[in-house]
């Protein structure tokens, strides 16, 4: 049997390890905080670098289309005939169009779009800042007398920013012409009696939400990228780069999740929008 | 010009810098030595103004480094060149866009006058014609004269070197040392170059220093260096000696 002082100093142990991990927490959620705030300001400051925001804007929007495209398709598709079945019981599997529609603008769209870019996106951010700053590029930009904040991150935050609500839009349409797709050639339902139930329930304020979050969600994959290849010791080595990698894409979906909770409580709670 | 006084730098429980004090007079080129790990690099990006020392400070020009703001470090930083130990070129750009890259961030030049200088200081470093190619195509000894290129791109008043034979074969090792020379001589430039490759220190060097437990134990000239005797910098210098005899015998 244990005694009681090997009990209690374990017990001290573990309560160290946890307060250590809510201080490192609380210490990220200030770091990410104060690169948020940097960031927007530098937005805003010349040399605007539009060459930079331009070439991320292509990297971030333009090669993430496809996958984006694909991704709100199927979406929708799995969204139609699921609630094709459940609305079927309550005999109301005339209003799947609405449901897609209003599931799609409001929730998944900026959601399954955001889940895809910071598997993509935030994740290769970090993998090529920690890069950078393993092989002494970011050290490099300081000694030549420029900011690794205003060179690196703002075109990324910048991009993330402007492209995420873009892709959302794309995602949104495609997956309602997924679940039109679906309940059309699965259910026999009519094309145009879909696309008229779905418009019903399209509101200019769902819209409105749906590109808000996608702005957060933006910002938050940016930062959340930048921030944890900036952080990566130089001493790592490739395995940092690994686990940096590795812990953005976590992060930033874990975000995503949390701003969408806080947002919607907000937009809808709150401000009462529908 | 440069003037460090007193520096200690910790690491956690780890204290690296105990106390180091060195000077770097204008046109010298002063060769920092020491073993693995001694803060030689630290002492190098602590010029550069990348680390703060946590007690002591740094003069350069008579300016001290340790309160300065960040737009007057980076007017400094404008006159520093610094050839890091893996060249750190940015490998999305081609070396052109590397080499001209101060210049386009901070002088007020046309593209063209950039890519003159640019072609100018490649052939300086014996690489013209490689402005096209990506740091990805070069070999290490290539990447290296690319970064120095890049160091004295905006024409320095102080050029750091970290390592610069570090990891290259002996051929290249004295030609990066003959660049070294040669830069010193037609730039007029002040240097301080860090390395524990004590054949390449004693080729290149115009005074020599070196760090031992977190201070300078030794700073003179070559000659008082290898007349030292001092058993750590004895230990040390011997090693250059077993290199050269063994040169000698072939």
């Amino acid at each position: 049997m244990r005694k009681p002082a090997g009990i209690q100093s374990d017990l001290v142990s573990w309560i160290n390890k946890v307060g250590a991990h809510v201080v490192d927490l609380i210490s990220s959620i200030g770091s990410v905080s104060i690169l948020i705030f940097s960031a927007f300001i530098l937005s805003f400051r010349r040399p605007l670098q539009f060459n930079l925001i331009v070439r991320q804007l292509l990297l971030i929007g333009v090669n993430s289309l496809p996958i984006v495209l694909i991704s709100g398709l199927f979406t929708g598709m799995v969204l139609a005939t699921q609630g094709y079945h459940q609305l079927k019981q309550l005999s109301a599997e005339g209003t799947v169009g609405g449901f897609v529609s209003v599931s799609a603008v409001q929730e998944l769209g900026p959601i399954i779009t955001a889940v895809v870019l910071a598997g993509r996106i935030g994740a290769s951010i970090t993998a090529e800042l920690a890069t950078m700053k393993v092989t002494e590029q970011i050290d490099a930009l300081e000694v030549m007398a420029t900011d690794p904040i205003k060179y690196l991150v703002v075109p990324r935050f910048v991009a993330c920013t402007i492209m995420l609500p873009v892709l959302t839009n794309f995602a949104t349409v495609f997956g309602i012409a997924g679940g039109c797709l679906a309940v059309v050639g699965l259910f026999d339902m009519n094309a145009r009696f879909f696309l008229k139930q779905a418009s019903g329930y399209m509101f200019m304020s769902s819209v409105c939400v749906s590109l808000i979050k996608a702005t957060a969600f933006g910002m938050a994959i940016a930062t959340i990228g930048c921030y944890k290849g900036l952080s990566v010791s130089p001493n790592d080595g490739a395995e940092g780069v690994g686990k940096m990698t590795t812990g953005s894409a976590v992060n930033s979906i874990l975000a995503i999740l949390v701003i969408d909770f806080f947002l919607n409580h907000l937009l809808y709670t709150i401000l009462g929008m529908k | 010009m440069i003037f460090i006084k007193d520096i200690w730098k910790s690491f956690g429980k780890k204290e690296v810098l105990r106390g180091l004090s060195l000077q770097v007079p204008v046109g010298e080129t002063l060769v920092v030595m020491g073993r693995s790990g001694c803060g030689k690099s630290l002492l190098l990006k602590m010029i550069a103004g990348l680390l703060r020392p946590d007690r002591g400070e740094i003069f350069y020009d008579g300016q001290g480094l340790n309160n300065l703001h960040w737009k007057d470090m980076n007017r400094i930083r404008n006159k520093i060149g610094f050839l890091f130990q893996s060249a750190a070129l940015f490998d999305f750009m081609t070396v052109s866009e590397n080499v001209g890259f101060m210049l386009s961030q901070h002088a007020k030049m046309s593209r063209l006058e950039i890519e003159k200088v640019v072609a100018e200081k490649l052939s300086l470093v014996d690489l013209s014609g490689t402005e096209l190619l990506k740091p990805a195509e070069l070999s290490g000894g290539m990447r290296k004269r690319v970064g120095l290129a890049r160091a004295i791109a905006s024409d320095p008043d102080l050029i750091l070197y970290d390592e610069p034979t570090t990891g290259l074969d002996p051929i290249t090792c004295v030609e990066i040392n003959n660049l070294i020379n040669d830069l010193h001589e037609t730039l007029e430039v002040t240097s301080i170059v860090v390395t524990h490759d004590i054949d390449s220190a004693f080729s290149v060097a115009t005074r020599m220093a070196m760090i031992h437990q977190g201070r300078t134990i030794i700073d003179g000239t070559p000659d008082e260096i290898m007349d030292s005797t001092d058993p750590n910098v004895h230990e040390f210098v011997s090693q250059a000696s077993v290199t050269n005899r063994y040169d000698v015998m072939v």
